[in-house]
């Protein structure tokens, strides 16, 4: 009983709005247009968050990587073309990270060396990745054909190699894929494996794989190319002895990645002379891209809070200029025994049916403009449920706060002046 | 029935006083009045006589500056609005001067507009409308809106409005004020089968034919009573 006489309530606001069409659509108008933007900018704050987060993942939240790098001190060495330049990761560091973070689930050494690779007339230049099969399990991606590294190919010394999808294309063209002999270097090595690949760049970090990749056991990669490298730059010979370019290693846990991360660092700091690494983590990354999608999100909803805010005065002055054209209509609702309660809820209702009812109008709209964003541009936009009923939500408290005034100057109208107001 | 039982409306040295800048004018001066129940009365005087203020305390529009007002025995004086307005919504109808009628509204919705706040619903106030409709010859103009009825159609309205409540008490300020003479019989004679339905009418008006259709006629002057006539 009580639930149809609101619903009569709101039919009965209704009715009063439709007889002002004009007027009542002109000022829905704010909250179309400030509801709307509220959920196009949440769903495109929400869509450019999404994607640097995926970006980011691609890099592994738990994953922690720890990059060579030359030293300061290496860097202005002088020693001439004898010299040689020592930096970066050891084997012992392996070793040492395998034995004292029992946090760490995997870690993969990996060792990279640019060679050219042929098949037959074939020719292009790789990124050879001498890891362990332990990468396969930190930068997971697809196995499109064959197989990945095995611990066996890294202790019998195998050489065998496995390609990312854009290299098989390249290397191999239509040829049967796997078992083909591939020349890297001078070296023969059989395609075990082809892997789909990412690639790309998130902020200052680079995802852990290349399209170029060519991934060897780390054994073979010691033996047949050694830890020596020779890299020619504006023409001086530089030679360089590297024995692991990076460490990737993987926590077992979200909150265990970051002390793990202090701790390795103390353990390099021990023993290394220099700082000739350099230790990354994702996670930290993904925070950062998580406080700065926080900004955005209050950037946008604070301009979107405005506009509703202007939509919420608008439908307020209108009210109020209702409530003195109305005045004649309030004095023989209360002559005839209409409480100032009953009144103050008549123009509550209208107020809020016009501001939810812009409100929804506005979601309408506020839905289509991220897909035709997206339509257009390309940019990624996400809805959300909290994106369209925090709206909704917003629009019917703007119809209560904004009407309680006019409704409240309803309410005080005394009747008896009121029948004689023309 | 005892007297005081038949007794509707009862003003005891009933005062009401408005401030006009620093002066005090009297609208209401020491006015003492017994209404009996099914009584009609007519209330003349000229204007500022204060027969608007007498028909405004009766109806519960107002309040008395000073002195004691029963409906049906019990004192109102000291009502709040919210409480007021209960009284008029249960024992009063009003007719105006003006029909009084909401434009937007059709001549149904005005007729069962009372019944809303009485919180009858949507099926039985349409019912009730209609019937009201009937009594007052507008069966026919239920889905017309004031705009589209002649003046003595729109105070018809206002009567079948006024009685939607079924109120002991009808109180109607220059019924026919607004009206040609003829629609003005028409009204009255309508008005005079209420009264002969039982109903307590108090009609304030100028012109002493319709005052004509009243049992006692009051006239008011600066404040005060007056004579009483009857007849």
């Amino acid at each position: 009983m009580k639930n149809s006489r609101f619903i009569r309530n709101i039919m009965l606001g209704m009715e009063n709005l439709w007889l002002h069409k004009l007027r009542s659509a002109l000022t829905m108008l704010g909250m179309v247009f400030g509801v709307g933007s509220v959920v196009a900018m949440l769903s495109v704050g929400e869509g450019a968050g999404k994607q640097a987060m995926q970006e980011i993942a691609k890099l592994g939240s738990h994953n922690i990587i720890v990059s060579s790098v030359k030293s300061v001190e290496e860097e202005s060495a002088t020693g001439g073309q004898t010299r040689i330049s020592m930096y970066g990761l050891t084997y012992d560091d392996h070793k040492r990270m395998q034995e004292s973070f029992p946090a760490l689930r995997e870690i993969a050494p990996v060792k990279l060396i640019r060679k050219e690779a042929r098949l037959g007339d074939r020719m292009m230049e790789l990124r050879v990745v001498g890891t362990t099969d332990a990468w396969f399990r930190l930068v997971p991606r697809t196995v499109l054909a064959g197989r990945t590294l095995r611990r066996e190919d890294e202790t019998e010394v195998r050489p065998v190699a496995v390609l990312t999808e854009f290299g098989a294309r390249k290397l191999l063209a239509t040829r049967n894929t796997l078992g083909q002999i591939v020349r890297i270097g001078s070296d023969a090595f059989e395609v075990v494996g082809i892997v789909r690949n990412e690639s790309g760049q998130t902020g200052t970090m680079q995802i852990p794989d290349q399209d170029v990749d060519a991934y060897i056991p780390l054994s073979v990669a010691r033996q047949y190319f050694g830890d020596h490298f020779v890299r020619r730059s504006a023409g001086a010979t530089i030679r360089e002895r590297v024995e692991l370019h990076q460490i990737i290693a993987q926590a077992d846990d979200m909150d265990h990645v970051e002390p793990t991360a202090n701790a390795i660092e103390h353990m390099l700091r021990r023993f290394h002379k220099n700082e000739d690494y350099r230790i990354s983590v994702p996670l930290a990354l993904l925070r950062q891209a998580e406080a700065t999608k926080r900004t955005f999100n209050i950037v946008l909803g604070s301009i979107a809070g405005i506009s509703l805010l202007v939509g919420g005065i608008g439908i307020m002055n209108i009210m109020l200029a209702s409530v003195t054209e109305r005045t004649r209509e309030i004095g023989i609702r209360r002559a005839i025994g209409a409480k100032r309660r009953q009144i103050i809820h008549q123009f509550l209702i209208e107020t809020i049916v016009l501001s939810t009812l812009g409100g929804l109008i506005g979601i309408g709209l506020g839905v289509l403009t991220p897909l035709a964003i997206t339509w257009f541009s390309g940019m990624p936009t996400v809805l959300t449920p909290l994106g369209i009923l925090l709206p909704l939500a917003i629009s019917l408290i703007v119809g209560i706060v904004f009407g309680l005034y006019p409704a409240a100057n309803a309410a005080r109208v005394d009747p008896i002046i009121a029948l004689r107001h023309e | 029935m005892t007297a005081q039982d038949n007794t509707i409306v009862q003003l005891d040295r009933a005062v009401k006083t408005y401030a006009m800048g620093l002066q005090k004018v009297h609208a209401l001066n020491d006015v003492s009045l017994d209404i009996k129940s099914g009584s009609f009365w007519a209330v003349m005087g000229s204007s500022g006589s204060g027969k608007s203020t007498l028909l405004n305390i009766v109806g519960c529009l107002d309040r008395l500056s000073s002195g004691a007002y029963l409906v049906e025995g019990q004192n109102v004086a000291g009502l709040d609005d919210n409480a007021l307005s209960d009284r008029r919504l249960r024992q009063i109808g009003f007719i105006f001067q003006s029909f009084n009628l909401i434009p937007q509204l059709t001549v149904q919705r005005n007729i069962e507009l009372p019944l809303y706040y009485l919180g009858w619903d949507a099926e039985r106030s349409r019912e009730r409308g209609r019937e009201l409709a009937r009594k007052v010859g507008l069966e026919d103009r239920l889905n017309h809106r004031p705009s589209e009825l002649s003046g003595g159609q729109m105070q018809r309205v206002a009567i079948a409005r006024a009685l939607a409540n079924d109120p002991r008490l009808l109180l109607a300020d220059e019924p026919t004020g607004n009206l040609d003479s003829a629609t003005g019989e028409q009204i009255m004679r309508l008005l005079r089968d209420l009264h002969g339905e039982g109903k307590t009418i108090v009609m304030v008006t100028h012109e002493s034919h319709v005052a004509a259709y009243a049992q006692n006629r009051l006239h008011m002057k600066d404040g005060r009573i007056d004579r009483i006539e009857s007849s």
